[in-house]
């Protein structure tokens, strides 16, 4: 990500943070030390390297460009096919998984109505974020990928009841 | 203000429900979105609430007047003047331009022909989609269709809009553009939308989800309940099998042994 924000020109560790918190708005920000550290990394591995006139100056004073290197890092990163959810990892399906395992009617429903709303209300949350008439395209964009998130969970949290209540009415029938 | 409200409204089609009691209050200028699984019953009420329908039992009103009771010829006006109905489907007519479209709720409330075209063609900009006036509704992708069909629906500056499933014929870009525009125009001029659709991302757009099952409002908004004895109602032992194995147990086939059934049935 950071040499994809360098591709867009030469930065400092703070423009950096700037950059990132911008175009990615709905993550989690950045830390400082986080920006520094990848940094160093980066150009220890030779990938990135200090710009301009101040190069002696401290970290915070050190703006970075991308070597030939590292825009063929970049290249190679973009190139790359991320594997397409290689495990369903998320504390949401463990925990309706083991609530029907687990817990009692009461329990499981009254935590399901809890998940629910939770999940509509962020849902609208973000709706209205990129709805709003000033919203950036990153905003957007960003919206659209919690959203489409947030959709996806309430689908397969109905789907999920409804085959339990199926298979519910097949074994006591 | 309350725009609408339904008191116990039950209709049935033939022996077969499709609501049993529903009350529901929407404000002047609230976006109210209706959900549930299909055959929940909530296209049936936005039919009773727009008019076109009337129930069996029960009073539906309009600013405190009650309208259910009203002959077909006023409850017809009242749709056309002071209610707006968007559809899956577009549906305007193919014979005519889409500005002729738009204009065609003008004309039928009165409104000359010039008159008419202006106000469309403003609303057509509004919406942007203001070069399309002139085309005829075939020549255009279902997004452009559903646009000038929203056009068609404000033109009247109708106090409530009824949407049943407005973006289902649309792929997904195409149905956020024309919700997006349909909810900033409502807040605009403080319509009250009623907005019937099954997808949980649609019903973001509305300030409040009233979720029906099986014909009633659904409290809980689950859209069912759960088995009497959800937990260790699969069939599986608490302590037993690991999480993981749970759904793939889950499955109907076989059953679980009569041993490991729950022993009640309440629901």
């Amino acid at each position: 990500m950071l040499l994809g924000l360098l591709a867009e020109g030469d930065k400092h560790g703070y423009e950096l943070k700037r950059a990132h918190d911008r175009r990615l708005p709905r993550a989690r920000p950045l830390a400082f030390g986080q920006v520094y550290a990848t940094l160093g990394r980066l150009e220890r591995d030779g990938l990135v390297a200090p710009a301009g006139q101040d190069r002696d100056a401290g970290p915070d004073r050190t703006a970075y460009t991308l070597t030939p290197a590292g825009r063929d890092a970049l290249a190679a990163w973009l190139a790359e096919v991320e594997p397409p959810m290689p495990y369903v990892a998320s504390t949401l399906f463990a925990k309706v998984v083991v609530a029907l395992l687990v817990a009692d009617t009461g329990h499981v429903r009254s935590y399901l109505v809890a998940q629910r709303r939770a999940h509509t209300d962020r849902l609208r949350e973000l709706t209205a974020v990129k709805t709003d008439p000033s919203a950036s395209l990153d905003d957007v964009v960003a919206a659209d990928y919690a959203i489409a998130h947030l959709d996806a969970d309430l689908r397969w949290l109905h789907t999920t009841l409804e085959r339990v209540a199926d298979w519910h009415r097949e074994v006591h029938s | 203000m309350t725009e609408l409200q339904a008191r116990g409204v039950v209709k049935a089609y033939g022996p077969t429900p499709a609501l049993r009691g529903i009350t529901l209050d929407v404000a002047e200028g609230e976006i109210v979105a209706v959900t549930g699984p299909s055959g929940c019953g909530k296209s049936t009420l936005l039919h009773c609430l727009a008019g076109i329908l009337r129930p069996d039992a029960g009073q539906v009103f309009w600013r405190g007047e009650r309208i259910d009771t009203w002959s077909e010829a006023a409850r017809s006006k009242l749709r056309r003047t002071e209610f707006g109905v968007l559809f899956q489907f577009g549906q305007l007519v193919p014979e005519l331009t889409v500005a002729e479209n738009v204009a065609l709720p003008l004309l039928l409330a009165g409104t000359g022909r010039r008159a008419g075209r202006t106000v469309a063609t403003a609303w057509l900009a509004r919406l942007g989609v203001a070069d399309l006036a002139d085309a005829r509704p075939g020549e255009l992708s279902g997004g452009q269709q559903q646009r000038c069909a929203l056009a068609r629906t404000l033109v009247t500056e109708p106090r409530v809009i009824f949407a049943d499933e407005p973006t289902g014929a649309l792929d997904t870009l195409a149905g956020e553009q024309v919700l997006t525009q349909l909810v900033r125009l409502a807040r605009e001029q403080r319509t009250s939308v009623v907005l019937v659709t099954h997808e949980p991302r649609i019903a973001g757009y509305a300030d409040r989800e009233v979720v029906l099952r099986d014909g009633a409002v659904d409290g809980a908004g689950l859209g069912l309940d759960l088995p009497a004895a959800a937990g260790s109602g699969l069939g599986l032992r608490a302590t037993g099998a690991p999480a993981g194995e749970a759904l793939a147990n889950a499955a109907p086939a076989g059953g679980a042994p009569a041993g490991e059934r729950p022993a009640g049935g309440a629901r």
